[in-house]
């Protein structure tokens, strides 16, 4: 199976990324022989629709199964289309999330996990530098 | 003449000055540009009418033409058509509308649909002209709602424009066309740090500018030094008044109570056009 993990570098030991549209890196596992392909996602700095890019990216790549943090609404609507499951929650190493995946102990969402537009943090390509008088909000 | 009326920070009180301003002096029509959150109606509490909705295109696929060839999600710069081996899907919210998808498709697969995101609106009487965009919720793109509701300006009039803060693209359709720019800041850090980025903006945009200082007695006096150093006029100074505040919490203009505040609106307009 082949099962592809946010990363926060392109190895085994790296760190689970838990945005899915602006990780650093998708790493491609096969889950039996622990072999795997490290893909730098295109789409960290993209202005808008990170999450459609990041998913259209992994789409094409025969994945079954992707292990990530959370996820929003577009890029889930991509994946499910293309039939791959969507597992969040994950935590540790990619080799760790893996592990934790194969136990059982992850579930497979069933729908987003987040709203559009969480990953983008400050200054985000929307934003509209909003900071009311009394509190900044989105 | 038009006035935008903008500023780096939020909650700086453009809508106070915009307010206050149309109501001070003759001849106007005010707009109010924050179609995300607009707010100017609070104080002036006229019957409003819609005047039309505002559309923007939106790709539909025929799925039955296309062949999944990736051209247009590759020419889109906003990442509103994913394309996947045997399916392809729209995010109208991620749409820019320029058509580029449509031009780009070998198929001719593609064709543009009409989505409405938003309405502009007018009061009905009232002493003063006041129109409105209100941007639907859940729909990001503010600036085509922004830019229909400045085609409602009467060259004849003075036309005041209320934009929303910050410097991303709605602030930049509402100052964009304008003779002069006030920016309302207020001397805090955050105050002064978004002011600069502001006026990056309108010196980009080479739209003459000054800047009204509210709240003019907290903080410290950074945005005057600055303003000095630059030669950037100060055009008026709002104090940090309770009276001011108070009538501002009940949503009343506060020249309507105070009509001193009047005449020095009045003088702020004398000021704008002597300088441009």
């Amino acid at each position: 199976m082949k099962i592809c993990v946010t990363a926060t570098a392109g190895s085994l030991d790296a760190v689970v990324d838990p945005r899915f549209g602006r990780c650093q890196y998708f790493v491609i596992v096969d889950s039996e022989t622990m072999e795997f392909e490290a893909l730098k996602n295109p789409s960290i700095s993209a202005p808008g629709g990170a999450g459609v890019q990041a998913a259209q990216a992994i789409a094409n790549k025969g994945i079954d199964v992707l292990i990530t943090g959370s996820i929003g609404p577009n890029a889930f609507r991509i994946l499910s289309a293309a039939g791959i499951k969507v597992v969040t929650g994950a935590s540790g190493s990619v080799a760790n999330a893996i592990e934790q995946y194969n136990k059982g102990e992850l579930q497979a969402t069933t729908g987003p996990t987040e709203p559009a537009y969480a990953g983008m943090g400050r200054g985000g390509g929307m934003g509209r530098g909003r900071g009311r008088g009394m509190g900044s909000r989105r | 003449m038009k006035i935008a009326i903008a500023s780096g920070k939020g909650g700086t009180g453009k809508t106070t000055v915009a307010v206050n301003f149309a109501l001070s002096i003759e001849n106007v029509q005010l707009f109010d540009c924050d179609v995300e959150e607009p707010n100017c109606h609070l104080f002036l509490g006229f019957n409003l009418e819609k005047v039309e909705d505002i559309n923007i295109l939106t790709p539909v696929v025929d799925k039955t033409k296309c062949d999944f060839c990736g051209n247009c999600s590759e020419f889109c710069q906003f990442n509103a058509i994913a394309v996947l081996p045997d399916d392809v899907l729209v995010f109208p919210a991620l749409c820019h509308g320029c058509g580029g998808c449509v031009m780009v498709c070998p198929k001719d697969a593609i064709v543009y649909e009409n989505r409405s995101i938003g309405i502009i609106e007018k009061s009905k009487g009232g002493n003063i002209e006041f129109y409105r965009g209100v941007l639907n919720i859940g729909e990001a793109m503010a600036s085509p709602v922004i830019k229909a509701l400045k085609k409602h300006v009467d060259e004849s009039k003075t036309a005041i424009f209320d934009a929303p803060p910050g410097t991303a693209c709605p602030v930049i359709s509402s100052v964009q066309g304008a003779d002069y720019c006030i920016l309302v800041t207020e001397s805090t850090p955050f105050g002064f740090h978004d002011l600069l980025l502001a006026l990056d903006v309108l010196r980009k945009l080479e739209i003459p500018f000054g800047i009204i200082i509210n709240r003019c007695d907290i903080g410290d006096d950074r945005v005057e030094k600055y303003c000095d150093t630059e030669r950037i006029p100060v055009l008026m100074k709002i104090p940090h008044d309770r009276k001011i505040a108070r009538l501002y919490s009940e949503g009343i203009p506060f020249v309507n109570r105070i009509p001193e505040w009047k005449v020095k609106f009045v003088q702020l307009l004398n000021k704008i056009q002597a300088q441009i």
